[in-house]
């Protein structure tokens, strides 16, 4: 029978998958699979400009086409560069396969140059990770990490590949199925118990549907809204689940949690039953769990038996796959009588709209997302971390043709500029923006290299308030306005704020933009911002960046302490 | 021991294979578990280790236990062995030096009276070998820390299986 080499076969495996892009940073241990890339063309193969960068792209990839994310990286510093990468997708339920490069097995062990035991330093962090020890194995763990990733709760699986088992010659076969006596997804869904639950709604004075990111990965968006209409119950969402039901929809109350509305945190406080779907309770959403939803009984969805009655405890668990369960629910599912409760969440959310308060004259970034929300509808939208993020999650519009990426469980900086070049790799035909803070910009900057060999006309939103806005917000709120660390322009303790001048911010992001072949627009007033938008557009063969200087002042409210209830919600200041 | 913590046993059957005890080991320190004892060896099967863990926790916390072992991919079938019947026992050595004469003769009759064996002997020496629970090998080990002042111990953690008929534990 024909043999062929590991990496040959690992190609075949690619193909036999259906991947159709690679990222990739090579090295010595990978140099073997480089070269068999090389002779290929049914895979595109992307060079991102560093390793942490590279595995984000392939995760806003995967998240925004629904595809399995496919990484490359070499031994040594090449596998641990992936390491936040891996977390971020972990906490955010995104299949990966990263493939990392290896040195050959006599020298596994013997400190060997660029040697790590990265199936080790990630275990707690991927959902399964290997070392591939036999030629003859390489078949069937390259299948079985594909399906495991995608599968189930997705998430990152690593694969690391000696380079000696790489060369040996082996059999050319790739298995057509997959058999693992551990590890069988659930892919069905209990009706006793889900009817159990439609029973429990149907008898709820005031029900609450709670999306969680569950609803968005599984794509069960259209039947959830479908079930939401019938049963005339209004929902609110963590940031995972925004665009769960479009934002502008009538029986959409908001976000719950440290940066919710306050009418969608009113509304789970006062709610008989929370009938929530694919969420794990994080201590960002429930604050204080003795009191969250303190009156209600509590339906919870989730694919991942291990997020049921963790944090909080649960009357009706139902394991299952969102979308199943939800289409399985329309079949069940009645009108119920909400019209009082409606009205009493229509008064909490008249009492603290989240509006566009915007200041006159100054540049507020709500002035920003409202006009992105005018100006775009079939986009995707992907942030960093900090306050751009908890605005985005609060005023950006998620409507049926939009998206929100977000860095939701881990809060990675760094996530938002390569976030959006997977995403435009993946959907080249949408509009991507990217929202960053200048301190999450400044993370993976190097990507501009990327996306400009890439030709990709992403938009980069930078709000530039010259600090680590977030940070500084609870400095400023819980800590005496002791700005310590989080003054970009300053340096870490500020100490120039005693009657001297503060330095030019660094960099430039104008003419950083430009020396690295992209457009750069600084915008520092409210009436620019649509021009700005317009002009982004207009160029359609490299990044445009617009760089929006922000009032350091500008806050994120409403805001629950960390760890407290709703009655320490901060409205205002 | 707090409000609701108690001491429960797990079976686990898992693939035999390289990392699979750190996984396992790693969950209960990277979540902050109680791990009281785990052994582990192959069975029948050699592609297929088996575990016999004891934790000591409340009982949400043992629930998410299981929960999180069960979702690992590594992991064949996760038994609970608290509330069914089950054989376990762990075995025990005790070696206990600068003996005297009348301390040998007392050890002879703690062996007997412990149903344990003496399996070496020296001049001023002696080694015995229990096999019996873990709580019965916790009271041999205080008893004899008491007796006898230069003792050294080394145990094997509990090792269990589902009884057939006997409703004993």
């Amino acid at each position: 029978m024909k043999q062929i080499s590991g990496n040959k076969l690992l190609v075949k495996a690619l193909k036999e998958e259906g991947v159709e892009m690679l990222f990739g940073y090579p090295g010595a241990c990978t140099i073997d699979l480089s070269d068999e890339l090389y002779k290929q063309k049914d895979i595109s193969i992307i060079l991102p400009r560093h390793e942490q960068a590279l595995v984000h792209e392939a995760d806003a990839y995967a998240r925004t086409t629904g595809k399995v994310g496919v990484c490359l990286v070499t031994s040594g510093p090449g596998a641990t560069n992936l390491v936040t990468g891996l977390a971020t997708a972990n906490y955010d339920s995104v299949p990966l396969v990263c493939f990392t490069g290896q040195v050959a097995r006599h020298l596994i062990g013997n400190d060997a140059f660029q040697e790590v035991d990265i199936v080790g330093i990630t275990r707690s962090i991927t959902k399964y990770g290997v070392t591939v020890m036999n030629r003859a194995d390489l078949g069937r763990i390259i299948k079985e990490a594909f399906y495991i990733a995608r599968t189930g709760r997705p998430g990152p699986v690593l694969v690391d590949l000696p380079k000696d088992v790489m060369a040996e010659l082996g059999s050319a076969e790739y298995p057509k199925t997959v058999s693992i006596r551990g590890y069988k997804p659930n892919e069905t869904v209990h009706v006793g118990q889900l009817k159990r639950a439609i029973k429990l709604l149907g008898k709820a004075k005031k029900p609450l549907f709670l999306a969680g990111g569950g609803v968005n990965i599984a794509r069960a968006n259209e039947a959830f809204c479908r079930v939401v209409e019938k049963t005339q119950v209004p929902v609110v969402t963590t940031i995972m689940g925004r665009g769960a039901i479009p934002t502008n929809h009538p029986l959409f109350i908001g976000n719950l949690g440290m940066h919710g509305a306050y009418a969608a945190n009113m509304a789970v406080n006062n709610c008989d039953l929370l009938f929530s779907i694919g969420t794990r309770f994080n201590d960002r959403i429930t604050g204080k769990l003795h009191a969250f939803a303190p009156n209600a009984q509590i339906v919870h969805i989730d694919i991942d038996t291990a997020s049921i009655s963790r944090n909080i405890h649960v009357d009706i668990p139902i394991v299952a796959d969102a979308r199943e369960a939800v289409t399985k629910m329309e079949e069940y599912v009645e009108a119920c009588d909400t019209q009082n409760w409606i009205a009493e969440i229509r008064s909490w959310k008249e009492e603290h709209p989240l509006t566009m308060r915007s200041k006159s004259g100054a540049l507020s970034p709500l002035d920003i997302l409202e006009e992105m929300n005018r100006q775009f509808d079939d986009a995707i939208i992907v942030t960093d971390v900090g306050q751009h993020q908890m605005l985005v999650t609060q005023y950006a519009e998620i409507t049926e043709k939009k998206q929100l990426v977000t860095s939701g469980g881990l809060g990675t900086m760094g996530y938002g500029f390569p976030g959006a070049i997977g995403a435009k790799l993946g959907n080249p035909h949408k509009d991507v923006i990217a929202i960053s803070g200048d301190g999450g910009m400044q993370m993976n900057i190097q990507e501009f290299a990327t996306a400009v060999l890439e030709e990709l006309p992403i938009i980069l939103c930078v709000f530039n308030n010259e600090y680590l806005g977030m940070v500084r917000q609870w400095q400023k709120l819980f800590y005496g306005k002791r700005y310590s660390m989080t003054n970009l322009k300053a340096g870490a303790l500020s100490r120039r704020t005693e009657g001297q001048e503060y330095p030019e911010y660094t960099p430039d992001f104008v003419k950083l933009a430009e020396s690295y072949g992209a457009k750069g627009i600084r915008v520092t007033k409210k009436e620019e911002i649509a021009q700005a938008f317009q002009d982004a557009r207009k160029n359609t063969n490299t990044p445009t960046l617009i760089e929006f200087i922000i009032d350091p002042e500008e806050m994120v409210y409403p805001m629950i302490k960390p760890g407290g209830t709703l009655e320490d919600m901060i409205m205002d200041c | 021991m707090q409000k609701g913590m108690k001491k429960r046993w797990i079976s686990l059957y898992v693939e035999n294979q390289v990392g699979v005890l750190s996984k396992i080991s790693g969950l209960f320190s990277g979540k902050c578990y109680n791990l009281d004892s785990l052994t582990v060896g192959t069975t029948e099967d050699p592609t297929v280790s088996r575990m016999t863990i004891a934790t000591v926790s409340d009982d949400e916390t043992f629930e998410q236990i299981k929960k999180q072992l069960n979702r690992m991919v590594e992991v064949i079938k996760v038994i609970d062995f608290t509330d069914i019947f089950v054989r376990m026992k762990e075995i025990l050595y005790v070696k206990v030096k600068k003996c005297t004469a009348a301390d040998k003769t007392e050890l002879f009759q703690i062996a007997e009276a412990f149903k344990a064996k003496v399996i070496d002997y020296g001049h001023d020496s002696l080694l015995l070998e229990f096999v019996q629970t873990a709580t019965k090998n916790d009271a041999v080990i205080k008893l004899l820390k008491e007796e006898f002042q230069h003792i050294e111990v080394v145990r094997g953690g509990s090792v269990g299986i589902e009884s057939i008929s006997i409703m004993e534990r």
